[in-house]
């Protein structure tokens, strides 16, 4: 009798799990493998393979990888600033709260935060345009755009790295640079050879994460673009809201294409991390 | 030389935050031409709409936690006790609203629990109400699990367990007076980022359609100027607010050891 | 004499207004192991990176093979370092660990294979070449770092605690290892330690820290018999300290509680009726009475301790506190506490501390 008793005391939470987690998405999935009359077909994934959807996913991807490698870039020179620079130990823990608060100040607020600054009539456009004579407009730049949006996201992305890498690089222990450094290595070789290697699955494990972080990201895009950037989460909204693709089922399809890019982003993250986490016992 | 680039680094870094946050603070004061003012914030909290929707989502956000803490306390208390092996699998199910966006996941609530469903929670506005509490549960089981388990790692779940079954009490008690005390801060830290989350949550409200305080953001922001920026300083300050409270509460974390009365 | 191998001198080390070592001085012969031996925060680790080059000196020098290399890099000494914390690096195999230094040398690939195969064999870890540092044991590990260390053929081998995170058992064993490699190989080492049994058990020479200063450099058995300060005295092994009444400074005459004693020694400049301490091993002590142990105390035994081949008792007499051993005698029960009876040593044994 034991053993059922033991599991009756996980039962409520698998129950939900199955019920607002599991089965919903298990309904999209397969979905995205039925035509409306409930049998089996490639026919909806196939439909993303044309040329309008194919570009939202590609821009979408794009904007992602973009904003997650730029995050992890920035991330990584802020996080090593205060851990590897010398800084003043009062620059660290203002950093890292500001980190936390950042990287969930997202959505539909963050949106407006950069309108108000780098929109038509935004406090450094608008400073540029009166105090300096550059028309951010007429230099190309526009908020509603991929650089915009990618721009906009780095908001979240920077902090989100700052946070998860500052463990990483204070589990550089100081004994590896001075033994390197006693065995002849430069500090050039012990960077190359041994940190990097040591940080590389949490770096790269990090950027996978940035990615769906980014690739997910639908409130901020709508706040920010309205309708005008056709990204994935957008069009998935679109289509939710009003079946703007005139085929319910090539909208599972588009859902689950995402699930697949943001469930092989992960992938690699968890994998990476288990690898790095062994390392680093 | 090291000091200058990592000083550099921080200070460039800084700026790029600072920036957003001083334009939406200065855009939020510039309603009235000339002079800063704070008419867009007293035109926002006068605004029947705003009342309504934060009341709206104060009070889902609430609700989520009672119903995270009372379904994810017990389960973790669980699992360290009884179930450890299956520790890292319902771990992984806690990771999964990483992993599928929420937009597809409300997708799915759609599908599953419409009007001719088995279940048919959108049918009503309660229902439709309990439905995005769900919802926003599952957005929260990340962070809510993992300060929960953090949380029961420091004490030792097993021998508290035995010592309370020793002198009597039963289950119900032993979670309530004896594990949840113990791992109040954990749950708080879960509690406030819970909050954060629920509050400025734009994609399963608006797709659930129910009148809450993002999309109410998002629809002010499409037809307004300057009350967006109002509300973006009023949703910063209150995501500083929540991180600040974590704060608070986690200078309490190393707690003593339990005791039994 | 010929030029000594290494040579410390006059270094002084200061953070901010708080000096860590002062006026260090030390000569080190070639293939000599010398230990710096005193509690934390006495300025041991810190004299070792300073030869490393991890910490510039203050003030002083110090020169290897007749050659100044205090402005070095740590990176421009060929020394080889054990930390105390194993430092493998985690993303390199053992083999790639123990070939790092001669990699970064730019040794041709045939020689550094040949040199870690023979490291391999010289820590008896030939079968481990292809596994992770977290794949190894502590003592594994630390071996693995003496490899490493020893690899690229140093002039020089410091140990900086290298066995403090072992467990007793290990820690013996690699003790041991380690003397008979540096005897193999003639290196010349510097180890660090605040365990007074590593430093006696392995080393040519000990240097006793104390505050940041040499309090004595000399021989185990010299640093052991004949300390030089009161702090080595009681630092370097058990004593008991005895406070003496000078009767008669020129002649060594003095009174332990009320019982005459002749030092046979002059005392210096110490004055009649002044109190001197007096120290004296407890293995000097004995309950049974000989010809050259021609001073007697009655004591009162306060504790005994039972500790297998020798009994550590522990008496009263009467003011000092004294505890010394005896053998097991399987013949003879040791005594209780509570009994009285009387011990005796020589006063050839009592040692003079100074203060």
């Amino acid at each position: 009798m034991r053993l059922p008793l033991d599991w009756l005391g996980v039962a409520p939470f698998l129950i939900f799990a199955l019920l607002f987690l599991i089965l919903p998405t298990m309904n999209i999935v397969i979905g995205a493998f039925q035509n409306p009359a409930g049998e089996f077909t490639l026919k909806n994934v196939q439909g993303l393979f044309t040329p309008s959807i194919m570009a939202a996913y590609w821009i979408s991807i794009r904007i992602s990888l973009a904003s997650a490698i730029l995050g992890c870039i920035v991330g990584f020179a802020m996080a090593a600033a205060v851990v590897l620079g010398g800084l003043p130990n009062w620059v660290r823990s203002p950093l890292l709260t500001f980190s936390g608060v950042a990287s969930n100040f997202a959505g539909v607020p963050l949106a407006f935060a950069f309108i108000a600054t780098l929109g038509p009539i935004g406090l450094v456009t608008v400073f540029l345009r009166t105090q300096l004579g550059i028309d951010l407009r007429s230099l190309g730049f526009n908020l509603l755009s991929f650089w915009g949006l990618t721009l906009t996201y780095l908001f979240f992305q920077i902090p989100l790295m700052i946070l998860i890498i500052t463990p990483a690089l204070d589990g550089l222990k100081r004994e590896w640079r001075e033994a390197a450094s006693i065995l002849g290595a430069t500090g050039r070789q012990y960077w190359t050879m041994i940190a990097l290697p040591i940080l590389f699955p949490s770096l790269l494990g990090t950027l996978a994460l940035l990615f769906a972080n980014a690739f997910g990201a639908v409130a901020t895009a709508i706040a920010l673009t309205g309708s005008s950037l056709s990204i994935v989460p957008i069009l998935l909204f679109a289509q939710i809201r009003g079946d703007v693709l005139g085929d319910p089922h090539l909208g599972y399809a588009l859902a689950f294409g995402m699930i697949v890019v943001t469930g092989i982003a992960n992938t690699i993250y968890i994998w990476l991390r288990a690898r790095s986490e062994r390392w680093l016992k | 030389m090291r000091k200058f680039w990592a000083w550099a680094a921080v200070i460039f870094g800084m700026l790029y935050f600072i920036l957003p946050l001083l334009g939406m603070t200065e855009f939020s004061l510039k309603m009235r031409r000339g002079v800063y003012s704070f008419d867009a914030y007293a035109k926002v909290l006068a605004d029947p709409r705003f009342q309504e929707t934060f009341a709206y989502s104060v009070g889902m956000a609430i609700a989520t936690i009672i119903f995270g803490v009372v379904l994810i306390v017990p389960t973790a208390y669980w699992v360290r006790l009884r179930l450890p092996g299956l520790r890292p699998y319902i771990e992984f199910i806690t990771l999964l609203p990483l992993v599928i966006p929420a937009i597809v996941i409300v997708f799915g609530y759609i599908r599953l629990y419409n009007t001719s469903s088995f279940l048919p929670l959108t049918g009503s506005a309660t229902g439709t109400n309990i439905l995005l509490m769900f919802g926003y549960a599952t957005l929260a089981l990340p962070y809510m699990y993992r300060a929960v388990d953090t949380g029961l790692r420091t004490i030792d779940v097993g021998t508290l367990t035995e010592a309370a079954q020793s002198l009597g009490a039963g289950w119900i008690t032993i979670l309530a007076r004896i594990i949840l005390p113990n791992v109040l801060v954990a749950v708080m830290s879960g509690a406030f980022l819970t909050f954060a989350i629920v509050i400025g949550e734009f994609t399963l409200a608006a797709l659930l359609n129910r009148p809450a305080f993002g999309p109410y953001m998002q629809l002010l922001g499409a037809n307004r100027a300057y009350e967006p920026a109002a509300l973006a300083v009023i949703a910063f300050a209150i995501t500083w607010g929540c991180m600040a409270l974590i704060q608070v509460v986690s200078r309490f974390a190393p707690r003593a050891p339990a005791q039994l009365h | 004499m010929s030029e000594p191998f290494l040579s410390i001198q006059h270094v002084r080390k200061s953070f901010g207004a708080t000096t860590v070592v002062q006026d260090f001085n030390l000569d080190v012969d070639k293939g000599e192991f010398i230990s710096f031996l005193g509690p934390s925060g006495c300025g041991k680790t810190t004299m070792l990176r300073i030869v490393a080059g991890f910490e510039q000196p203050s003030a002083g020098r110090i020169v290897v093979g007749g050659k100044d290399m205090t402005s070095l890099k740590p990176n421009q000494r060929n020394i080889g370092m054990v930390f105390q914390a194993y430092a493998l690096f985690p993303n390199m195999t053992v083999a790639q660990n123990i070939g790092f230094g001669l990699r970064v040398a730019g040794r041709p690939r045939a020689e550094i294979d040949a040199r870690v195969a023979e490291m391999l064999a010289l820590i008896k870890l030939g079968e481990f070449g292809a596994r992770y540092p977290y794949q190894l044991s502590g003592g594994q590990q630390q071996r693995v770092a003496l490899a490493r260390a020893l690899a690229p053929k140093p002039r020089l081998l410091l140990l900086d605690e290298p066995l403090s995170a072992l467990d007793a058992k290990v820690r013996v064993s690699l003790r041991d290892e380690i003397r008979a490699i540096q005897r193999e190989l003639g290196i010349t080492t510097i180890f660090v330690t605040h365990d007074q049994e590593e430093a006696m058990s392995m080393s040519d020479r000990i240097v006793v820290m104390n505050a940041g200063r040499a309090d004595q450099v000399g021989a185990p058995f010299e640093v052991y018999n004949r300390p030089a300060t009161r702090f080595v005295a009681g630092f370097v092994g058990t004593l008991n300290v005895l406070d003496a009444v000078v009767k008669d400074p020129a002649s060594g005459a003095v009174e332990i509680g009320g019982v005459p004693v002749a030092l046979a020694r002059s005392l210096g400049s110490v004055k009649a009726g002044e109190t001197v301490s007096l120290a004296l091993r407890p293995e000097t002590i004995s309950m049974t009475h000989e010809a050259a142990r021609s001073i007697s105390i009655p004591c009162t035994i306060t504790a005994v301790n039972f500790l297998g081949s020798v009994i550590r008792i522990s008496a009263d007499t009467g003011g000092n506190s004294l505890s010394f051993d005896t053998f097991n005698n399987p013949a003879a029960p040791p005594p209780t506490p509570g009994d009285r009876t009387t011990v005796h040593f020589s006063p050839a044994d009592l040692l003079v501390l100074q203060a």
